[in-house]
């Protein structure tokens, strides 16, 4: 899909202090774009789940490294990336422990971590993980009345 | 980003406001605070989340550790105080049908 679009790029040191930077600079895109304040909400928590994630895991600690944020701004919707250039982790593997807590695990056996990725699958339109040098989570969130919109479109063609 | 916990004894367990965003950085704090006292045997542990402006799967492990910590110790969890927000992260990852949380209406601390 060839389509016009701003694309904002920042990169930030691997430590979970900066990724309070990387909220403003989301909130101040998403707001001008026209999403509403739960979808920045959203937006906010997924972003942050993936910086997270790859401050944590890809550098499991070690105080160098950078976390690169990519934002692609469309008329329609608004992608968000994040890579690492660190250690990769098998996400087929992780993704297996994602999903919902169910009622009738017992007790003992709740993870406590895991929900991440989980998170921004639900709160994102799209998301796709690449896996090459690093790990790159790239997800999509459209413009609410622009999708139905989309939608509609197709619908009667 | 920053977060301020405040313990109070109450009979039979502590009360717990939280204060600010619970995210990968503040997380440490608030489990430093508050995993001792859930090992403490039948506590009853309220913690009162009004306050809390943003919260990240982070969050959600911590008082998922904390729910089996006091339960493992005969006690009992609540969490009170949640704004729409947080109840809806509670709702799609399924923990509110497992850890007891109550409305302000409820009986929640205000």
């Amino acid at each position: 899909m060839s389509q016009a679009y701003e694309y904002i790029e920042m990169k930030i040191p691997a430590k979970p202090n900066f990724i309070g930077v990387i909220w403003l600079t989301l909130s101040g895109i998403a707001s001008r774009m026209g999403f509403t304040y739960d979808e920045i909400e959203d937006l906010k928590i997924a972003t942050s789940e993936a910086c997270t994630n790859a401050v944590q895991h890809a550098y499991k600690g070690q105080d160098h490294g950078q976390v690169k944020i990519s934002f692609g701004l469309y008329e329609d919707r608004l992608e968000v990336m994040v890579s690492d250039s660190g250690k990769s982790c098998n996400f087929d593997e992780v993704r297996q422990g994602l999903g919902p807590y169910k009622n009738e695990h017992e007790v003992e056996f709740l993870r406590e971590g895991g929900l991440g990725l989980y998170l921004i699958e639900t709160l994102m339109d799209e998301v796709k993980i690449h896996q090459h040098e690093g790990v790159t989570v790239f997800m999509t969130k459209f413009v609410e009345g622009e999708r139905v919109e989309m939608d509609a479109k197709t619908l009667s063609t | 980003m920053d977060i301020t916990v405040d313990v109070k004894d109450i009979t039979s367990g502590v009360e717990v406001r939280v204060k600010g965003e619970i995210d990968a950085y503040t997380a440490p704090k608030l489990s430093e605070a508050l995993y001792p006292l859930s090992k403490r045997e039948g506590i009853v542990m309220i913690v009162d989340l009004t306050e809390v402006s943003y919260m990240d799967s982070t969050g959600l492990g911590i008082f998922v550790g904390l729910f089996k910590s006091v339960r493992a110790h005969n006690g009992v969890f609540t969490l009170v105080g949640l704004s729409e927000r947080l109840q809806r992260l509670f709702d799609i990852t399924g923990l509110a049908d497992i850890i007891d949380i109550k409305s302000h209406a409820e009986g929640g601390v205000e």
